[in-house]
């Protein structure tokens, strides 16, 4: 299995990444040597193998249903590029 | 002799006897800092006002005869993807460049506890991935024993800055190898501890399943000493173990007698320089004259573990990496039209090129028809090699290797070559994949860069790879020898 330029364009727009003309071309050659490499795992039979999802067979946590203090509104801007009244500004989402 | 030769115990007694002052300690560690780190480029962020500020506080506590903390007054250093309330934490990357956490990461609380201080922020690859600090989206650290060579990765501010003596010790972060490989490269003590066993809240996450955070000291006896204060269940991260935590610090009889030792064969084979296997080799025969047996033994999926491992580490990294689109935090690209593209542009800006590598090969090996082939079937790949380790463990108490194949190459030696970078964490791979502890410790040179022996134990079995390590220290030099710089 070979991956083209097109199918680098396809993840790329699904990852939410730009790519230059140039970076697309690296990219489809190192992705396609590194997936082949990956091949190497297809010699292995794991038919009656389970995932491993989590090392530790942790069961779930759970906690208290308790109201806790959150962040500040200050705390939360601090980081922000952008604010006006308290609250983080983004382009227009509607036309 | 410089302050940093002395071992943490040393210097509490000397805090203890008034022979010294925290703020001499911290004034040390900035004059050093002053001194090597234009060549060595450790820091990314220094703190030398709120260091100064915390030493006076200590010595007036001390002045008192008040209680003092296990790490009261030592100068430390903190890998810069770990949250430090009000100290900027770019995680070596341009999109966090002005970054300010408005919360301490529960080490750092911990560290806080303990009385270290904290001197800044240390370099590494962006968002952890990498093993050379090549990178870094601001500059590259390099190595103390040869400014020519990589330090290791990603880790590399934090194995530096220690090897150096610019600080005390530091933490580091450890996904696939991140604090065992740079520990190896600079010549000092690295410890990944057991997954869970240290909160990682706090932790920039890179791939949540096998990230963990931990010491990189001068010796084995502080690394203890680190675990020892940043160990223990935290219900603020939900992969905590909630598991007892030994005294490891009892732990350091010296006393290997007995001791059943694994070396896979896979770990001494083909792509290990000969040097490195003869380190390990005569390692062995020093373990061996105080009374630990060892055994050839296999970990037959070994070949498997990097390709696996690059399969879950990036669809782990392209989904938490989702959460930097330039909206909340975070560089926002100024020039975009709609939202979908302040995040396609953001995103383009802010990420390095090896970060964007692994987003794309992470969205791929989860997107829809692929995600079978090649998530799934390395999660079950994982299952193999976790099985290896639980069968070498039922019979041997470590297990015993190198911790890189060759020592530290060339700045830009690798840089245009991701697959073999990729192969230079054959080692440290499986042993993240399996959650296991490992430790990183000088055992010889090469061509004048050190070499890390690994050794590694079953999961919450930090006590006993300590013990083997320190054991080992006490009857070799090569964790005094320090770079001429």
């Amino acid at each position: 299995m070979s991956i083209t330029g097109k199918d680098v364009e396809k993840v790329a727009a699904l990852a939410r990444l730009d790519l230059e003309e140039e970076e697309k071309e690296k990219f489809t050659v190192q992705l396609n040597a590194i997936l082949k490499y990956a091949e190497k795992l297809g010699e292995l039979d794991t038919e009656n193998v389970d995932p491993t999802s989590h090392v530790l067979q942790l069961t779930n946590v759970m906690r208290e249903d308790i109201t806790r203090e959150s962040l500040t509104i200050d705390k939360v801007l601090l980081n922000a590029p952008d604010e006006e009244d308290g609250q983080i500004k983004v382009p227009a989402v509607l036309e | 002799m410089s302050l940093f030769d002395l071992k943490l115990q040393e210097v509490h007694n000397r805090l203890r006897d008034k022979e010294l002052s925290v703020t001499d300690l911290v004034e040390a560690s900035i004059g050093r800092i002053g001194e090597v780190d234009s060549k060595v480029k450790a820091f990314l962020t220094l703190d030398e006002e709120g260091a100064r500020a915390a030493a006076l506080i200590m010595d007036k506590q001390l002045a008192n005869g008040g209680e003092r903390g296990l790490l009261f007054g030592l100068p430390a250093g903190v890998k810069d993807n770990i949250s430090t309330e009000g100290l900027r934490t770019t995680c070596g990357s341009q999109f966090l460049k002005n970054f300010t956490p408005v919360y301490d990461a529960t080490v750092v609380n911990k560290l806080r506890s303990a009385q270290s201080v904290t001197m800044g922020k240390l370099n590494m690859d962006e968002f952890a991935m990498g093993g050379s600090n090549e990178n870094s989206s601001f500059f590259p650290t390099h190595n103390p024993w040869n400014l020519d060579y990589v330090p290791g990765g990603s880790s590399g501010g934090s194995a530096a800055a220690v090897a150096a003596g610019e600080v005390y010790f530091s933490l580091g972060s450890d996904t696939g190898g991140s604090i065992r490989q740079p520990a190896a490269y600079c010549g000092v003590v690295g410890l990944k501890p057991t997954y869970g066993l240290v909160s990682r809240f706090g932790l920039v996450a890179f791939a949540s399943s096998l990230d963990q955070i931990g010491p990189i000291t001068k010796n084995v006896e502080d690394s203890a000493y680190v675990l020892q204060s940043i160990a223990g269940y935290d219900p603020m991260d939900s992969t905590s173990a909630n598991v007892e935590i030994p005294d490891y610090l009892s732990a350091l009889t010296g006393d290997v007698k007995g001791l059943k030792i694994g070396v896979p064969k896979e770990y001494l084979g083909q792509g290990i320089d000969p040097k490195v296997k003869e380190s390990v080799l005569s390692a062995l025969k020093v373990l061996e004259s105080l009374g630990a047996v060892w055994e050839e033994v296999s970990l037959p999926h070994t070949e498997y573990a990097v390709a696996a491992y690059y399969l879950l580490a990036s669809s782990e990294a392209s989904s938490n990496l989702a959460r930097f689109d330039g909206v909340r935090y975070g560089e926002r690209a100024t020039d975009a039209g709609n939202l979908l593209e302040l995040y396609h542009k953001s995103r383009s800006q802010g990420f390095g090129s090896e970060v964007k590598r692994r987003i794309m090969l992470g969205t791929y090996a989860l997107s829809s028809g692929y995600y079978d082939a090649y998530y799934l079937k390395a999660q079950k790949v994982r299952t193999l090699i976790k099985q290896d380790f639980d069968e070498v463990f039922a019979k041997y108490d470590v297990i015993i290797g190198p911790t890189s194949p060759t020592a530290a190459f060339k700045l830009g030696e690798q840089v245009d070559d991701p697959l073999t970078m990729y192969l230079n964490d054959i080692v440290t791979i499986p042993v993240s994949l399996a959650g296991v502890p490992a430790v990183s410790v000088p055992c010889g040179f090469a061509d004048g860069l050190p070499l890390g022996l690994q050794i590694i134990g079953k999961a919450f079995d930090e006590s006993t790879v300590l013990r083997v390590a320190h054991a080992f220290e006490q009857h070799t030099d090569y964790h005094k020898e320090r770079p001429q710089l």
